[in-house]
């Protein structure tokens, strides 16, 4: 998996990852001073699988996102500062405040959605990818869940439509142990992808936290659904740094501590991708700090022009239900 | 225009597709048995052969994902027509339609269109019993971001499914299992009806009575032989419930100082309920004469018995007789 590693690219993941980090780290501050109202599912631990992702995609290839989603936003292409601004309810926010945290959507670059409803924008990425093979565009649809979407009914009949009609669309499955606060274990039987194999869908597991694994392995699924060969299932192992949500602080009745202490110290995403591309002396560890400074002081700009921004005319209440 | 042609409901709703996907190679039509068995009740019938099977598509026995699927290629640039089998089915779609399609544009500030209709025959009075034979445009009327199309004529059922199709909006364009085989006048030609007019189906001084879908016919029928008594009913179809024309229905309670309102859904909860609203709340109010009144479903299942799954909804008779006692102020 590594021994091809493109050092340009690798460098762009690695950023993108740790823009999401810091993006997350902020936005967990601006909710804890009250800033932010609502709630707010952090991706913190995951940034290797919506990075290894997107990187495989083009910028018109569609996604569709979750709850936890400002992964897959920024990942796709969206800008840290109207990201801040959605999440604050501001005017120049990408759903110009009226979305919030769990329905930021950016269409420009081929996001149709965060998704606050578990499993709900898979009907979505399947039409999506059935419009695009329709309209013969060569595009493919992504569909991000996790591990909790398993127990939603749309899953099956999506994974049957997908596969009787070949259509270009790949449901990946973010497993990060959890769906709220229960382990999978106790909420879904049998293997993850044994539910997907059950259709003649093409499945993959990979290290979730292993952004050169989960991009060589997008690739390649990518290029079977552009060449008409039908949906994929891919499974990613992965872990959320954080709880369910923001407010969700005290975890140890349903997770050790240790066990979080163990992903954060040896499983996680940037520290893996960074040490690997030190190791091979692709790169050294001042480049590495560069990019780190480069993506705080854009999140600190971010953050700065959202706080400043102005909300919406209260009159815009009442615009845009209908088209 | 050329010359109308007397032709069903059903044909008017199949001319209206295939119009629509002549004219847009962006409409296409997906749902359960549609395309080789020609739908429940015939009325996509023909089509797959005419557009073949990427346009008119048949679906796995999976209501959400018809839905889900729908607005996913909405969004995408196509213009899906969507069929539900029997409107009970759209219960398996509610969380797709409901909180994906309605909110999707409001959410994301405007940027989303979700130019798509979901077709579905409501109603009872085909001996199909409860789980095929719901009424619930109500709830939908009740969802932002939705519009609820409900025609009582060939006529209205043309011009307004091509309306449907050409808006950028999720349009839940309820058809009536009962119309499906009853004759109108229809134009040959590709015509459009606003999605925010009444009708007003017939003239008259003593009463106002407003009915949607099959209960326009029923009302019509009972009005004719109120008029041999004497008493003159003035029938307004809102044939859109949402959005919502009142307009017309103001203006003729005005004249007529008295108001029933008639559909077959249950009463409670009923959208005759907004109806009465919307007039108490306009200049109508100051001129009414009598308490307007509702004739509605019961609050029942639709019962499998011929018998009582009559006596569940308005008849002819019913209207007759509630028109009567209200013109004749006995409320």
């Amino acid at each position: 998996m590594t021994e091809h590693i493109d050092l340009e690219q690798s460098l762009h993941m690695y950023e993108q990852m740790a823009k999401i980090r810091a993006f997350e780290e902020k936005v967990n501050e601006l909710y804890k001073s009250a800033k932010m109202p609502g709630l707010a599912h952090l991706y913190s631990g995951e940034e290797a699988v919506a990075v290894g992702v997107c990187e495989a995609l083009k910028r018109d290839d569609y996604i569709t996102s979750t709850h936890r989603g400002h992964g897959h936003c920024l990942a796709k292409g969206a800008k840290v500062d109207r990201m801040f601004a959605e999440l604050l309810g501001k005017e120049a926010g990408y759903c110009r405040g009226k979305g919030g945290s769990m329905h930021i959507a950016d269409p420009d670059s081929g996001n149709l959605g965060a998704n606050a409803i578990v499993g709900g924008s898979m009907g979505i990425a399947t039409g999506a990818a059935m419009s695009a093979k329709m309209r013969k565009s060569g595009q493919v649809a992504v569909c991000f869940f996790g591990d909790g979407a398993l127990g939603q009914g749309l899953f099956y009949e999506v994974a049957n439509m997908a596969a009787l009609w070949k259509l270009p669309v790949i449901y990946v499955c973010e497993n990060n142990l959890y769906g709220e606060y229960t382990h999978h274990t106790e909420t879904a039987a049998g293997e993850f992808i044994a539910r997907a194999q059950a259709f003649g869908i093409h499945t993959e597991i990979v290290d979730g936290q292993d952004v050169h694994a989960v991009y060589a392995t997008m690739q390649k699924l990518v290029e079977r659904a552009r060449r008409g060969e039908g949906p994929a299932f891919l499974q990613c192992n992965t872990y959320r740094y954080y709880g369910h949500h923001v407010g969700d602080i005290n975890r140890a009745y349903y997770r050790a501590k240790d066990e979080e202490a163990d992903w954060r110290a040896n499983r996680d995403p940037l520290t893996i991708l960074a040490t690997r591309l030190i190791a091979q002396k692709l790169t050294d560890a001042s480049v590495i700090a560069r990019i780190d400074a480069e993506v705080n002081a854009e999140v600190e700009t971010g953050v700065a022009f959202a706080l400043d921004a102005p909300f919406p005319d209260v009159r815009e209440v009442n615009e845009d239900v209908y088209a | 225009m050329s010359e109308p042609r007397e032709i069903t409901y059903a044909q008017a709703v199949r001319e209206a597709l295939r119009q629509a996907m002549q004219r847009d190679p962006q409409v296409f039509l997906l749902g359960e048995d549609i395309g080789v068995y020609g739908g429940a009740f015939g009325v996509t019938d023909g089509l797959l052969d005419e557009f073949g099977s990427e346009r008119v598509r048949d679906t796995p026995l999976s209501e959400a994902v018809i839905a889900g699927t729908a607005i996913g290629a909405a969004v995408t640039g196509m213009r899906p027509v969507a069929e539900i089998q029997f409107m009970d089915f759209i219960t398996l779609a509610m969380e797709q339609l409901v909180l994906q399609a309605a909110k999707m544009r409001y959410m994301f500030g405007g940027k989303a269109r979700v130019p798509m209709v979901l077709r579905t025959p409501a109603g009872s009075g085909t001996g199909a019993a409860a789980q095929h034979s719901e009424s619930l445009e109500a709830w939908f009327v009740h969802v932002p971001g939705l519009k609820v199309v409900m025609p009582s004529t060939p006529y209205d059922a043309k011009g307004l499914l091509l309306a449907a199709i050409a808006d950028d909006n999720p349009v839940i364009f309820i058809e009536h299992k009962l119309l499906y085989k009853t004759k109108g006048f229809v134009p040959e030609e590709y015509y459009t009806l606003p999605l925010a007019t009444s009708e007003i189906k017939r003239k008259g001084k003593d009463l106002t009575l407003i009915a949607t879908s099959v209960l326009v016919a029923r009302a019509l029928e009972a009005a004719t032989q109120l008029a041999q008594e004497g008493i003159e009913i003035e029938i307004i179809d809102p044939r859109t419930l949402k959005p919502l024309d009142t307009a017309a229905m103001i203006q003729s309670v005005c004249k007529t100082g008295k108001a029933l309102v008639v559909h077959e859904a249950p009463m409670t909860g009923g959208f005759g309920g907004e109806i009465v609203a919307q007039l108490c709340a306009s200049e109508a109010f100051d001129f009414l004469d009598a308490p307007i009144r509702r004739l509605a479903g019961l609050d029942v299942p639709i019962p499998y018995n011929r018998e009582l799954e009559k006596r569940a909804v308005p008849q002819v008779a019913d209207i007759v007789r509630e028109a009567r006692a209200l013109v004749r102020g006995e409320y």
